[in-house]
């Protein structure tokens, strides 16, 4: 069904630990993996799913890790990575960081946790919260009068122990938006979409009953109420605790919420997104001698407001040199670790223009290997600014004792994480006597259209109401 | 801890002093002692000899320490199996210790202790914590019970393990019957017929229960076993959809995804016209795009479903386009695979946007992406007639690029593109001679070697190029060598006089100085064309070709039903059927899709082809040999598509009966791989079974996928039904190198040694060669047994008719056969199925027809059918003394 066994590997293949939980794999068919995985890297063309004979592996990296799984059977892959992926976010809890120190530093609760995790390839108990209840790291504190049943792991409420009490009795709601988006050479939005999280910092006592109220437009043409702005999600994902049956039939949010932080919801709206911020560039390429850059970036929001630490990222050829700069505001600089040039502006206010120059040198004799067009991004954050239009109307919080709790919300835009935005650009080439070059006067103007990743932070916490 | 661990050699002196230690007073001691065991073993130190020190521990009230003892006993118990005994009471002591906890781990370890020896130990303890009040305890012993059954299936059957496993389903906590469910999927998948998993309305009830209640992958582990049940009706199939639509919310992407597939397998069964079905539809693609958002790990293997979803239901998905999108950052087989998927989507709405995209692809970097790339704007041209133009002069900007592998990559596509407009974009020709020098793989060199045969008129200097091939002829590859002696062929044909010397040189290079038997042969048939009626080689050479389809790469019907039961598996990743790549599972049964409105279970096996051996209420009891016989070789040819090859008899049906038949001789058998190179060290063997001129031969290829040359060949067969036997020796008398494949005939008899096999035309052979014997077993169409003298006198058919018992009849349905009663008659004769007497009875023609088979039973058949109606219904017959035979 799922995975035989699993491996920790370091970079160069050697085991550093290795949990068999079926046995019907052996053990020692881990020795393929690296050869297999270096031969597809030569190649190009890797793949998170490799096989040796009958044996079939299946990967992922984390830092200077391999986390390898082996299966001889027509295995569920989706769980096993997300499994994988799951054993390394409770690693990450563990040990601040999972890498190959911490594995050898901490062998003895890794053992303990693997034997926890899975059994006989299937995910038991995979909550880092709940097992740390009872999988400690200091061993002595885990005396005999100590180790208490561990109710919550077998609870229908899996993810939140019995017990807990804080004096003051708060939730924390950050609801956090990036976008994807794609804009092609000639200016043109392909695509673009908002992937929106709430999450929650709970810090309440006992077992209390939430409930989320958004300006979702399906409760709202289900309910008929109509007020004022509302928004469509595409899809919401939810954390476990949500009762989705419960969701689906009424969008009702109803949980018991997790203690401590956790991502409640997570959603994609498909509204056509405004590029906030419209760039143009001109790149032109002259062989053997410079290149020469000009981007112009105009803020298409509201004039009140302002954007804060705005940066500007270009790509440049690798083997460009002698950097030379010219901003009508803020300041640029070469990062050639990274092959781009950074233009950061501190803030930017709506409607306003500016523009940078740039020219590197070239080598004269050129490379030989072609280079990929990496994209141009930007980021930056407005404050008061709310892309989706997304809103916490309510949040109830019932627990039997009746306390009074506080619930306390912030909208924060930003990207980052693993949704990316391309915005492509044309390249001018130029060589020595195309006949372009003699009028490479008459500018061509290219427009490179870049919608900037966007940080919106909302600096002010709302009081919420506690009812509807 | 480890780090100093490291310093720390195994060597004589350090066990001792291990030793001394793990037989220390002190606890602090022991633990630390025992935590340098485990250390030296999770750098792969042999520790071994410190078993029974390390097992005295075993007797400790502290937790952690008992947890790395237990850890040190799974490693080592297989080696040292005799000394595992002695762990073996402190496992029962613990299995009623006051804390759960500690219960769990007892029971949880012994099941990782694959001794034999061992488990009849285990039996009791286990009983007990399967009934233990706590459910975490519980929960941990029922997935003890599919541990065992893994290392003694028989014990765990004795013990009744399996009913009280059941019994959990209904356990009141979620977590348990998720534990529950998980274990009895997995033993009921290493033991198909076992039934164990009785999936009825009523367990279906309570799992959708605990789906809403247990952790994410017990979650996972109920809706994969939800996707093996087959509901009784569409009402049914809905309700469950509506329960598990909810899923589809879940943060997990594996929950997601094996929510999809229920949803999949379910829909199946719902009446298109259904409002709730579009409802469904729609709920689906949501759900599947968010996942393009997850782990690229993940996102993969989400694509490679949404290849197969997009196929099965194109609508799902066809306004999703721009999520398809490659964004510059992903890993290079997320961009493989979205290409595909976007191919796949393009169409005459979103072909504009679909191109701008891959033009900016085909300037990327990565090699193998843009000649996807470039190939996928070939086949957009293919798939959508409108943008045929802007495509290829998409292709020659980039031929224009002059980068070595685009302009190669453009060149065969540009063929295909040829191949499916002709005469239309001839223009480009130019062009793409102008590349001729720079093309160096040999699917680029012989594609356009194809074109300037093709288009030799319109070349001036066709003969020139072609020329310029023929140098190096023979160190260009096959692909080309073939492609070339038919381009010059071609072109002689179009400009006789000026090649003449040209297409002399060539066949001679092909058919005297080549070791290539296609091509010689090629050669020669060309040869002989062109000196004995050229007009004739016109007519052959220069036919006119058949269209190519738009899609080339889909996945046979079949195949693609079968992966949707699996999506989310390895089988949808690899888009192979389970049976390919996971040993011991031939046999197994093949997942099928539930036929919409399937309403008896019966008529959805026949239709599924999955159940032989679940004889369908037309078989009569009493006659099941002929039963056998009869429902295996003429089940009806459904509507729900052709049975897969794989799947048996019934492409013995649709060939005797259906549109199969044409006017062939002797029966071809689809070829099968019946031994995988995988289990018989790289021996393949496939095969078919042919009657020819009254002889029944076994066609074999065998294929040499190992490094070692094979010889020393040999066949032996197993009694069987018919008694068939080799006739002669295997003749394979050269060795087979590596990568060398063999045609083999072998002539059989039916004249072996009889006995009934079941299913009734299995076959097990034994092959054996230098390496070693392999067994497998394959079935024969059983009209390769019919016999050229079935012709039957008419009273004798009349009184043997008569005679046959009407327990002995049976009759079916053969759908959609567009054939009169000459013309059937004409065709089964061909199989040697004689038509006896044929009488017109009320508009409906009669057909009697007699079969004899190879050991002198005789079957009669009755086949009515109307004008006008293509459904015949045929009913058959045996006498007695057909089954006093056996």
């Amino acid at each position: 069904m799922s995975a035989s066994a699993v491996f920790v590997l370091d970079l160069k293949g050697k085991v550093l630990i290795c949990r068999n939980y079926k046995g019907d794999v052996d053990m020692a068919e881990i020795d393929h993996f690296l050869p297999l995985l270096m031969t597809q890297e030569e190649e190009g063309l890797t793949c998170p799913i490799m096989s040796h004979g009958n044996v079939h592996f299946l990967w992922i990296k984390h830092t200077n890790l391999y986390l390898v799984a082996t299966t001889n059977k027509n295995s569920n892959a989706s769980l096993v990575y997300a499994f994988l992926y799951k054993v390394v976010e409770v690693f990450t809890e563990y040990f601040t960081e999972l890498e190959e120190e911490s594995i050898q530093d901490n062998f003895v609760v890794v053992y303990e946790l693997l034997d926890e995790l899975m059994d006989f390839g299937f995910p038991q108990t995979t909550d880092s919260k709940i097992l740390q209840e009872y999988i400690t790291q200091e061993g002595t504190k885990l005396e005999v009068s100590k180790t208490k049943v561990p109710t919550t792991v077998t609870n229908a409420v899996s993810w939140r122990s019995e017990g807990i009490k804080y004096k003051k009795n708060e939730v924390f709601i950050d609801v956090i938006e990036s976008i994807n988006l794609l804009v092609n050479a000639n200016g043109n939005v392909m695509s673009s979409d908002i992937v929106g999280t709430v999450k929650l910092k709970t810090m309440l006592s006992g077992m209390p009953e939430l409930r989320l109220g958004l300006n979702d437009r399906a409760l709202f043409a289900l309910t008929g109420r109509d007020k004022g702005k509302t928004v469509t999600m595409e899809d919401v994902k939810f954390h476990q605790c949500v009762r989705l049956s419960r969701f689906e039939s009424d969008r009702t949010i109803s949980f018991i919420p997790p203690d401590g932080e956790s991502e409640l919801m997570s959603y994609r709206i498909n509204t056509h997104v405004k590029p906030l911020i419209w760039i143009e560039s001109v790149i032109e390429k002259f062989s053997h001698s410079r290149v020469e850059i000009l981007v112009k970036a105009k803020g298409q929001f509201k004039k009140q407001s302002v954007a804060n630490n705005v940066e500007v990222r270009v790509p440049v050829p690798s083997d460009a040199d002698s950097p030379k700069f010219k901003t009508s505001t803020g300041h640029a600089k070469y990062v050639p670790e990274k092959n781009l040039a950074v233009w950061t502006i501190k803030s930017f206010p709506g409607g306003k223009e500016f523009l940078m120059r740039a020219s590197f040198g070239l080598p004269s004799v050129e490379k030989d290997e072609m280079e990929g067009k990496p994209p141009i991004t930007v980021n930056f954050e407005i404050p008061y600014f709310t892309v989706s239009g997304i809103q916490v109307r309510y949040m109830k919080i019932i627990e039997k004792s009746g306390y009074q709790a506080l619930p306390w919300v912030r909208y924060i835009t930003q990207s980052g994480g693993r949704t990316a935005m391309l915005f492509r650009y044309s390249l001018l080439m130029y060589r020595e006597r195309d006949p372009s070059f003699s009028h490479r006067e008459k500018l061509f103007k290219i427009r490179t259209s870049i919608y900037p990743i966007v940080f919106l932070f909302c600096f002010l916490s709302f009081r919420l109401p506690t009812t509807e | 801890m480890l780090s100093v661990m490291f310093r720390f050699h195994v060597c004589a002196g350090e066990i001792f002093e291990l030793k001394a230690e793990l037989n220390s007073d002190k606890k602090e001691k022991k633990k630390e002692a025992v935590k340098k065991v485990i250390a030296s073993m999770t750098v792969g130190k042999d520790v071994s000899a410190l078993f029974p020190d390390v097992v005295n521990c075993m007797q400790t009230d502290n937790l952690e320490l008992k947890k790395l003892v237990y850890l040190y006993l799974m490693n080592y118990a297989k080696s040292q199996p005799d000394m595992a005994i002695m762990a073996v009471n402190t496992f029962v002591k613990d299995c009623e210790d006051p804390n759960p906890l500690i219960r769990a781990l007892a029971v949880r370890t012994m099941g990782c202790i694959r001794v034999d020896k061992i488990t009849e130990y285990l039996c009791e303890p286990l009983r007990k914590c399967l009934k233990d009040e706590d459910p975490y305890v519980r929960k941990t012993a029922a997935v003890c019970v599919a541990k065992l059954h893994d290392i003694n299936a028989q014990l765990v059957e004795d013990q009744g393990f399996l009913d009280t496993l059941k019994d959990l389903i209904s356990d009141s906590n979620p977590m348990v019957v998720a534990n529950a469910v998980a274990a009895l999927s997995e033993i009921a998948e290493s033991h198909p017929n076992s039934n164990l998993l009785d999936l009825n309305p009523q367990s279906i009830n309570k799992l959708l229960t605990a789906l809403n209640e247990c952790t994410e992958w017990g979650q996972i582990f109920i809706l994969d076993c939800l996707a093996n049940y087959t509901p009784r009706d569409d009402r049914e199939s809905q309700s469950i959809c509506e329960r598990v639509t909810p899923r589809l919310s879940h943060a997990n992407s594996a929950v997601v995804l094996s929510a999809v597939k229920v949803l999949m397998k379910f829909m199946e069964m719902l009446p298109k016209d259904l409002d709730y079905y579009g409802t469904l539809l729609k709920k689906l693609a949501p759900p599947l795009v968010t996942l393009l958002s997850a782990e690229p790990e993940l996102q993969y293997v989400a694509l490679r479903n949404i290849n197969l979803i997009v196929q099965k239901r194109p609508e799902i998905l066809k306004h999703e386009m721009k999520v398809f999108f490659v964004k510059y950052n992903d890993p290079i087989y997320v961009k493989l695979e979205k290409l595909d998927i976007m191919i796949r989507l393009a169409s005459q709405a979103n072909i504009a946007q679909v191109l701008a995209e891959l033009k900016e692809y085909a300037t990327e970097v990565d090699v193998d992406f843009v000649r996807k790339a470039v190939r996928a704007i070939g086949r957009c041209a293919i798939k959508v007639e409108q943008s045929a133009e802007r495509c290829v002069s998409t292709l020659l900007d980039l031929i224009q690029t002059k980068v070595n592998y685009v302009v190669q990559e453009a060149i065969v596509v540009i063929k295909d593109i040829f191949r499916k407009y002709p005469n239309k974009y001839e223009s480009v020709i130019a062009t793409l001679c102008e590349n001729l020098d720079s093309l160096d793989e040999p699917e680029a060199r012989a594609a356009m070697i194809w074109i300037v045969g093709e288009y030799a008129e319109r070349i001036d200097n066709a003969d020139e190029l072609l020329e310029s091939f023929l140098e190096g002829f023979h160190d260009e590859s096959t692909q080309v060598q073939l492609q070339l002696l038919t381009a010059i062929v071609k072109l002689f044909l179009k400009k006789p006089t000026e090649t003449q010397e040209l297409v002399q040189q060539v066949l001679s290079l092909a058919t005297q100085d080549s070791d290539n038997p296609d091509l010689r042969d090629r050669g020669y048939i060309y040869w002989r064309l062109l000196s004995t009626d050229p007009v004739a080689a016109k007519e052959v050479v220069l036919a006119e070709k058949p269209l190519i389809s738009e899609e080339t790469d889909l996945i046979e019907p079949t195949l693609l039903e079968e992966l949707i039961c699996h999506i989310g598996t390895l089988a949808s990743v690899y888009h192979k059927p389970p049976s390919a790549f996971v040993e011991g599972s031939r046999g197994v049964m093949h997942k099928r899709l539930p036929a919409q409105g399937t309403e008896s279970p019966d008529v959805g096996n026949v239709a599924g082809g999955s159940a032989p051996e679940a004889a369908p209420s037309i078989i009569p009891s009493q006659g099941d040999l002929l039963g056998d016989l009869l429902n295996l070789d003429l089940a009806p040819p459904t509507t729900t598509g052709p049975p897969p090859p794989t799947s048996g008899m019934q492409m013995g049906g649709m060939d005797l009966l259906g549109g199969g038949l044409d006017s062939l001789t002797f029966l071809l058998w689809y070829p099968q791989v019946w031994l995988p190179a995988m289990k018989a060290k790289g021996l393949e063997i496939s095969g078919t079974f042919a009657r020819r001129a009254g002889v029944i031969q076994m066609e074999l290829v065998l294929t040499n996928k190992a490094m070692s040359v094979m010889t020393d060949f040999a066949i032996q067969f197993n009694r069987n039904s018919f008694g068939l036997a080799p006739a002669g020796p295997l003749q394979v008398l050269t060795p087979l190198g590596p990568n060398q494949t063999i045609e083999v005939s072998l002539p059989l008899s039916t004249v072996g040694p009889v006995m009934k096999m079941d299913p009734l035309n299995n076959l097990q052979v034994a092959v054996k060669n230098n390496i070693d014997v392999f067994y497998f077993s394959c079935q024969y169409p059983i009209s390769m047994l019919f016999v050229e003298d079935g012709k039957m006198e008419r009273q004798v058919f009349l009184a043997t008719w008569k005679d046959i018992p009407n327990d002995n009849e049976s009759q079916f349905q053969i759908q959609d056969c567009h054939l009169n009663s000459d013309a059937a008659s004409n065709k089964l004769q061909g199989s040697n199925i004689f038509t006896i007497a044929k009488r017109t009875v009320e508009g409906q023609d009669m057909l009697y027809m007699a079969i004899k088979l190879s050991n002198g039973i005789w079957v009669l058949a009755e086949l009515k059918m109307q004008a006008g109606n293509p459904n015949y219904t045929v009913s058959l017959g045996t006498r007695r003394d057909g089954e006093q035979h056996y």
